[in-house]
């Protein structure tokens, strides 16, 4: 096992500036279960942290508490040097931390142009709906999105239509970090390929992104760190060309797991084959 | 015409059809429908139905005064019902209307009559009780997570117990004929132009929006509604309109507590449609944590809309005791609460939050008072009329679930 110690990473792969988020020691527990325990996370500005763990993780969790759906048990938060208490979501968004959730957090009944400029409508006492309408699509363009029309309910939108909506929603606030949970599980090639441009474009506007996948290969593609949760812990730090084996080993928590031992029974098939073949 | 080069923004994606013609908006509106998008026209269906049956079992139910009477009746629960349109849109409930407008009713018989104080000021204090209220439910609800189902079912005993207490022994109170106040409730009728005005003014009122919308998204880039389409909307509107108050001009005229009534559904219907806080109502009925996770001050949502709907219900009561001309036990009791609520229910604001307009108020409003009109004029004993009401709630009921399965199955929420 080659985990790093949480705090002491390659400092080759850091940014120079100071990070614009950091979390220390945030713990949290619904009731009897302890999601979090002792998180440590620093996150700098024009850097892509990728957030990876086993089903349970904590992954969401952690994601909910920066957004302040969920409130920590323990540990401080910093954002720009300074420490805040994130005590709702309007709090985060107005901090500058956009979310796309896991679960969307979409409104049904409301057509595409309302969710996306939900809770940050253009004025307020006489609804610009033209201008939204317009900067919808624009939103909606950038992300090479397949939404026939903008004046439907969400309800009538494919998952990953509504996925789309989500990044979009996302974007529009200007935030200086965005954190995306499992943003391309639903998403079709060409729309996964514009989400890791999309990423990697703000990233480049000196923006913060945490993204939590389950996907190596997209997390390899923009990742500039990858952080490992296990079990609602810090369970390493690697950069994205540390090799599978090692991730997986992070993720699952030893170095003979469900993912190598199928890997070996795949090859021992696979040469099995070549022999008769011979 | 302005030919773009390129598509119009939401035109680009070549599985939509576009309606662009007036037969195009037809098939766009048959389309709502088919999907359980029902909006307001199974209640304008079943008020012409139930306007064809009782006129032709009484032909004096169709008469000008007769529906002159009924729009004097309509006001005073109607606003009631606008109140309870707004916890509806949230997907609450407040069963303490009928009672609170008893209440207000009764403050306003003790202060002004009892207490000799001025009318403006014991309107204010009934207003303000509604309000207090509403506030209290709201605390309930956000702070302790009580339910306002059952908030409002306590609320509904203790409120009528301080109508009764404030009344005191005699129980009754008679307010003056000849005041400007009862009179409002029971005479004041608009001058024929004013109402012809009145009548002129939202078509002409469409057409300049509709025009300036159509300019705008052209500007933009974007698809317009025909020209035509407006027009034809607004002039029908127009026409329906101007016959309705000739019609009541050859009774008495249109009351101007009903005028009121379409003022305050007008501008609750602009409050929930092109405002942010009407948004917010929408999301919040639609998906409350969705709603918070989008920055929304949720609680503060919660206790505009139950403030809202205690104060209108105080209003209706001070209509109503106008109407009566008197401030009693009896008041805000019976089928007040009942009607209120059905009468949401009827004009198509959906039980189960999200969904809803002002409008409902009004048109629903108008169900339930044709039918106890009619009932009465048949000279129906009450129990049947109670029967009968039910059954119409109940089938509203069962509309707004079909509806909305047929909604979820069409992807239209
Ligand atoms: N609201 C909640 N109430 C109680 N327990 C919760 C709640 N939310 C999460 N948990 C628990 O916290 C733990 C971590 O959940 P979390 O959703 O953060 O996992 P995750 O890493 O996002 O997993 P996945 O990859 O499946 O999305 C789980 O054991 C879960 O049961
Ligand atoms: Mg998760």
């Amino acid at each position: 096992m080659t985990n790093t110690d949480a705090t002491s990473q390659d400092p080759g792969t850091r940014p120079a500036h100071a990070p614009i988020l950091s979390l220390r020691g945030i713990s949290k527990s619904f009731g009897a279960v302890s999601a979090l325990t002792d998180i440590e996370l620093d996150i700098h500005p024009g850097e892509v942290v990728a957030l990876v763990g086993d089903n349970g993780a904590g992954k969401s969790t952690l994601v909910k508490i920066l957004a302040g759906v969920h409130q920590p048990t323990a540990g401080t938060i910093e954002f720009d040097g300074k420490e805040v208490s994130i005590a709702s979501p309007g709090a985060a968004l107005g901090l500058g931390i956009a979310t796309v959730f896991q679960d969307l957090a979409l409104c049904e009944n409301l057509d595409v142009v309302a969710n996306l400029f939900l809770g940050h409508e253009l004025s307020a006492l006489r609804l610009d709906e033209v201008s939204m309408e317009v900067k919808a699509w624009t939103l909606l363009r950038e992300l090479a999105a397949r939404i026939p029309s903008v004046r439907e309910p969400i309800a009538s939108l494919s998952g990953g239509q509504r996925q789309t909506v989500a990044i979009a929603r996302s974007l529009l606030l200007s935030p200086k970090i965005i954190m995306l949970d499992e943003p391309t599980a639903a998403l079709g090639v060409a729309q996964t390929a514009e989400v890791l441009n999309l990423i990697e474009r703000v990233r480049d506007r000196g923006l913060g992104v945490i993204m939590i996948s389950h996907n190596m290969e997209d997390v390899r593609a923009v990742a500039d760190r990858v952080v490992v949760l296990r079990l609602g812990r810090n369970n390493g730090i690697f950069t994205p060309d540390a090799s599978n084996q090692e991730l997986v080993a992070a993720i699952t928590g030893a170095t003979e797991n469900a993912v190598s031992r199928r890997r070996d029974r795949k090859a021992a098939q696979h040469s099995a084959v070549e022999e008769i073949a011979l | 015409m302005i030919q773009n080069s390129q598509p119009a923004l939401d035109r680009s994606d070549e599985r939509v059809r576009h309606d662009e013609t007036l037969s195009g908006a037809l098939k766009g509106f048959l389309d709502r429908i088919r999907s359980g998008d029902l909006g307001t026209l199974p209640v304008v269906v079943g008020l012409i139905v139930i306007s064809a049956v009782f006129t032709y079992l009484n032909p004096v139910f169709i008469a000008p005064d007769n529906i002159v009477n009924m729009l004097f009746d309509c006001a005073t629960v109607g606003v009631i019902s606008l109140g309870i349109v707004c916890v509806l849109m949230l997907g609450e409930i407040d069963l303490s209307v009928g009672s609170m407008s008893g209440f207000a009713s009764a403050i306003v018989g003790v202060l002004w009559v009892n207490h000799g104080w001025p009318i403006a000021a014991a309107i204010a204090v009934a207003i303000c009780a509604g309000a207090v209220c509403g506030g209290i439910y709201a605390l309930l609800f956000n702070r302790l997570g009580m339910p306002s189902f059952i908030a409002s079912l306590s609320g509904l005993l203790a409120i009528l117990g301080m109508q009764l207490y404030i009344l005191g022994p005699t129980g009754s109170i008679n307010l003056p004929y000849t005041s400007p106040f009862v009179m409002f409730g029971q005479i004041l009728i608009m001058p024929g132009w004013c109402a012809y005005i009145l009548a002129v003014l939202p078509g002409a009122v469409m057409v300049l929006t509709g025009m300036s919308t159509r300019t705008r998204r052209l500007a933009a880039n974007l698809s317009a509604r025909p020209l035509t389409a407006v027009l034809l909307r607004a002039g029908l509107m127009t026409i329906g309109l101007v016959l309705a108050v000739y019609y009541l001009s050859l009774g008495r005229g249109v009351p101007w507590m009903f005028g009121m009534f379409v003022g305050f559904v007008v501008v609750m219907n602009y409050a929930l449609t092109r405002t942010k806080w009407g948004r917010s109502m929408t999301a919040i009925g639609g998906n409350r944590e969705a709603a918070r996770r989008a920055g929304i001050n949720v609680r503060l949502i919660y206790t505009s809309a139950f403030v809202l709907c205690s104060t209108l219900a105080a209003l209706g009561g001070i209509l109503s005791c106008a109407r009566l001309a008197s401030s009693s036990q009896q008041a805000g009791t019976g089928d007040v609460n009942l009607n209120a609520i059905a009468a949401a229910v009827i004009g198509g604001t959906s039980l189960f939050g999200g969904r809803g307009s002002a409008w409902s108020a009004l048109l629903g409003i108008i169900v339930i008072q044709a039918i106890s009109n009619g009932l009465t004029l048949l000279n129906l004993p009450s129990s049947l009329r109670y029967m009968i009401t039910g059954g119409v709630l109940a089938i509203a009921v069962i509309v707004d679930s079909l509806a909305r399965r047929s909604r979820a199955s069409h992807g239209r929420a």
